[in-house]
């Protein structure tokens, strides 16, 4: 799994590729809580475009990363994401809780 | 297909330690195995989902975390009967000398509680037809199957 940052005027965007699995969430969560408890950014964006698979372990890191972010007051939105991690959110009924965008567009201008 | 023998056949059997970063090499492996038996995509990756979550939670729980402990990974494909249809399928069978597990345990956990965790234990049961854990000789044993359906792709010539 790779995590590539983008940070701008009040927002980061963090481009996550690869497989986000039980090796690899403890990355993905500790990048979260950095950018929303630690840098106190108020939007950070997931681009999980290039996700090829996620586990069940990454969407528990995705949880606490909503939950650091409703606990600071600030937002965890979720774009382009890919099949896999598609249909694990349908699985686990948790796209309702997060806040999905098709593309970076949609998810820049909400 | 019609008149065949119902029966198992060895596809593949791995040894691999109790190391998150092993789980890559199985999932690449089965997701090999189900294309050699034709499974759709859609049930090619609820395959290798549920035997990845299956050996997280035998690395976090059976071995609580610790790494370089054996865990074997036998997959079949398994032929039978099923309402009189002959049915071919992926069996994997997995063992580990870990913790003992709570029965308790493995029921999953309510889908409306939004939570880290609990999640590994649903998928399987959502995604595979059988999902069977048992405990013999101090083993912890799991075993599951998913069949193709009689609407799948024939089998390759020559198998």
């Amino acid at each position: 799994m790779n995590i590539a940052a983008r940070a701008s005027d009040g927002f980061t965007i963090l481009d996550i590729s690869g497989d986000i699995d039980l090796a690899h969430s403890p990355q993905m969560r500790k990048a979260l809580i950095t950018e929303i408890k630690e840098k106190k950014i108020p939007k950070v964006f997931l681009n999980l475009k290039n996700v090829r698979y996620i586990d069940s372990s990454g969407i528990a890191s995705l949880v606490e990363g909503l939950k650091a972010s409703r606990d600071t007051g600030s937002r965890l939105i979720l774009y382009s994401l890919s099949t896999s991690v598609r249909e694990v959110m349908q699985l686990s009924r948790l796209q309702k809780i997060f806040e999905i965008f098709d593309d970076e567009q949609q998810a820049l201008a909400s | 297909m019609p008149g065949e023998v119902p029966g198992t056949d060895l596809l593949v059997k791995l040894q691999m330690p109790s190391n998150p970063e092993a789980l890559c090499l199985v999932r690449a492996t089965l997701e090999r195995a189900t294309e050699l038996l034709h499974f759709q995509e859609a049930q090619s990756r609820a395959i290798v989902r549920s035997v990845d979550e299956a050996l997280a939670n035998v690395i976090r729980h059976a071995y609580q975390g610790k790494s370089g402990l054996p865990i074997e990974v036998t997959c079949r494909r398994v032929r039978v009967n099923r309402d009189g249809t002959p049915v071919t399928g992926l069996e994997i069978l997995m063992e580990d000398s870990g913790v003992a597990l709570d029965p308790a345990k493995l029921k999953g956990r309510a889908l409306d509680e939004v939570r880290p965790g609990g999640l590994g234990l649903h998928f399987m049961r959502q995604s595979m037809d059988e999902v069977e854990f048992s405990h013999e000789n101090g083993k912890n044993q799991l075993r599951m199957v998913k069949y193709i359906g009689p609407a799948a792709a024939p089998e390759p010539e020559g198998e």
